[in-house]
């Protein structure tokens, strides 16, 4: 009797610990160790890096300004090798122009004036990321004035447009309202093991 | 060249091997599962032997005296002084491949595949984990990579690689899915192998540390609620992030599977983003930004979203869903009568993996896998199911059921909901193979 007793309370505290080892498994929290090894740095030594723009406003946008023509010279020179002339699809990529309107049909034309919601994407991504070979090469000024080409392209701004930190943002886009946030699950699979079909 | 079994026992032999006239073979041609002369003994053995062969795995038509083996007679390849090993020459067909289903007229933004189908556990060796860049590879010296963090912070901070591998580490265990998984394969059969058709997944063990630690010591201003990482490569490649899931699991990672990063997973240090897809795991990371709504760049836009009914797009999906693939047999294989294990992978960013069924029959029909320890949130699972082939036509496939209850759906079940039209991101659907009366596996999806 006692050493049931005794095998009872033996096999409870294992169960007991296998639980407790078996808790920080199931949490992702690791404790912070509370140690600080980074160094403050100022705004203005990270100014070079700084170079995000919040699209929707925005919000970042360096002063400057581009014409659509001034636009045009910097694409034929740096751009058109791979997107191909006026934007129309080149060696290397699909066309930048048109597609609004093609996403109730089954072939959606993506490009920047079809698919960006906001205008400051183009100068968001041209300045990071183009042109390929020489990524961060443009001016603010051939930034703008690359945005203000590739609108005008797309029929969005007029030739004469100027496009600068304040007029970028106010572009209205055609999918301005294209998108919804992620709503998933979505689909209602069940698990059905014989006579599926 | 490659491990034959030819016992007549139905052991799937032979799906490793590559044609040797082809160093790089085309997607249509990677495996030529039994050579003619094998397939000659094979169909000489099974003629000439009783069904009994099949039954007890025993063969005598091979009798022939075993000869000793080279390797037995002499030195082998002595140690060097130092070396960094690689996998036997008689695997060299076991390779990364870019994508040749749906080509890109240059490689800078551009992916490569893992080889699923040669892929024994979870782990993907570090030398097979998927590529996916927007401008090709950096090379970085970790002595001159910083890291920056600011925006809605008390005190922006700079690290050096050496500061951030003074603090205590983390290694856990995670899948990394490209959301692009898949999307050649909808509704038509173009890819040939599982590696073109699942790919953009690998498995790893990840080393690095608690993105909120850095942000506990930056200090978050009341109004963080996103935050904007961007990496060092040619495309400053940037995504917009929620501040909960960073605070929840999210790693600044530099090591991966025992070593360092490789440079095409984001050496010296990346993001990892665990269940999410894979483009919002900067490579190469360079800058945190702390702000309070997401930025809206090009991806998470134009990209990275999912067509859906009535010309609208679903932005932020960033959960890679439950999902499983049956990768041996798989396309391209050729297998033989009787135990053949269906060997795959379950995965859900959503959680564990509770349950895999599969099915012979083309779905008529589902039977439980067996699922494999270790059984990890966000990470590959191993699963079998052995099937005794009885020879006829055969479609295998495999459903898996993740810890939330969410069941794989089918292609059908996703497009009812969603639209799939033009480039679709965020395939989880059942995927069939099909089995030919001469056991040749071919993607069945339609």
């Amino acid at each position: 009797m006692r050493s049931l007793r005794l095998a009872l309370s033996l096999s409870a505290a294992i169960a007991a610990a296998g639980c407790a080892t078996q808790q920080p498994q199931e949490s992702q929290a690791v404790p912070n160790p509370q140690v600080k090894f980074g160094k403050p740095i100022s705004n203005a030594d990270i100014a070079a890096w700084d170079i995000d723009i919040r699209t929707s406003d925005g919000k970042g946008l360096p002063v400057g300004r581009g014409t659509v023509a001034e636009g045009k010279a910097v694409y034929d020179v740096k751009c058109a090798s791979c997107h191909g002339a006026d934007a129309k699809g080149g060696p290397v990529y699909g066309t930048m122009v048109g597609g609004v309107g093609s996403f109730k049909t089954n072939t959606r034309v993506l490009t920047p004036g079809s698919m960006y919601p906001y205008a400051p994407i183009l100068f968001d991504y041209i300045r990071r990321a183009m042109p390929m070979d020489h990524p961060q090469s443009l001016t603010v000024n051939e930034t703008y004035a690359v945005s203000a080409y590739l609108l005008n392209l797309n029929g969005i701004i007029p030739e004469n447009a100027v496009m600068d930190q304040n007029t970028l943002a106010q572009v209205q886009m055609p999918n301005r309202n294209g998108f919804i946030v992620d709503d998933r699950p979505d689909t209602k699979a069940v698990r059905c093991m014989a006579n599926c079909k | 060249m490659s491990t034959k079994r030819d016992d007549a026992s139905g052991v799937v032999v032979d799906h490793r091997r590559f044609p040797e006239s082809q160093a790089e073979p085309s997607a249509g041609q990677l495996i030529n599962p039994i050579d003619n002369a094998s397939r000659r003994n094979f169909l000489r053995r099974t003629s000439t032997l009783a069904g009994g062969a099949f039954a007890t795995g025993v063969s005598l038509a091979d009798a022939a005296p075993l000869a000793i083996p080279e390797s037995n007679q002499g030195f082998g390849k002595p140690i060097p002084e130092d070396d960094y090993g690689v996998p036997s020459k008689f695997e060299s067909h076991v390779r990364r491949r870019r994508t040749d289903v749906l080509k890109n007229r240059q490689n800078f933004s551009d992916w490569s595949m893992t080889p699923l189908q040669y892929q024994y556990g979870i782990i993907t060796p570090n030398g097979l984990i998927y590529e996916r860049h927007h401008n090709g590879t950096p090379d970085i010296d970790p002595a001159k990579h910083r890291l920056v963090l600011h925006g809605m912070v008390r005190q922006p901070l700079e690290y050096t690689m050496d500061d951030l591998l003074r603090y205590p580490a983390v290694s856990k265990f995670y899948f990394l899915e490209c959301s692009g998984n898949g999307l050649t394969d909808w509704t038509k059969a173009a890819s040939t192998t599982v590696q073109q058709s699942h790919g953009l997944l690998s498995g790893a063990q990840w080393t690095g540390i608690p993105v909120s630690w850095l942000l506990d010591e930056a200090g978050l201003l009341p109004s963080a609620k996103w935050i904007a990482f961007e990496g060092a490569d040619g495309a400053g490649h940037t995504r917009s992030m929620p501040l909960k899931k960073v605070l929840d699991d999210c790693l600044l990672v530099y090591a991966q599977n025992g070593e360092m990063l490789r440079p095409e997973q984001g050496y010296p240090l990346r993001l990892l983003v665990p269940g999410w897809e894979g483009n919002v795991s900067v490579k190469w990371l360079r800058r945190i930004k702390v702000g309070d709504e997401p930025w809206h760049f090009r991806s998470e836009t134009a990209r990275y979203t999912d067509p859906m009914p009535d010309g609208m797009w679903r932005q932020f999906s960033f959960e890679m869903e439950c999902k499983s693939v049956v990768v041996r047999p798989s396309g391209g294989m050729k297998i033989r009568p009787g135990m053949n294990e269906i060997q795959g992978f379950a995965w859900s960013g959503n959680g564990k993996i509770r349950a895999v069924d599969v099915t012979v029959d083309g779905g008529v029909t589902w039977q439980e896998a067996r699922l494999e320890e270790p059984i990890l949130d966000k990470c590959l699972t191993t699963f079998r199911y052995r099937w005794n082939w009885a020879g006829g036509p055969a479609m295998i496939a495999s459903r898996a059921v993740d810890s939330t209850g969410y069941v794989q759906p089918t292609v059908q079940d996703i497009a009812k909901v969603r639209a799939l039209a033009g480039f679709v991101q965020h395939n989880n659907a059942v995927f069939p193979w099909s089995v030919s009366a001469a056991g040749e596996v071919k993607n069945a999806i339609a």
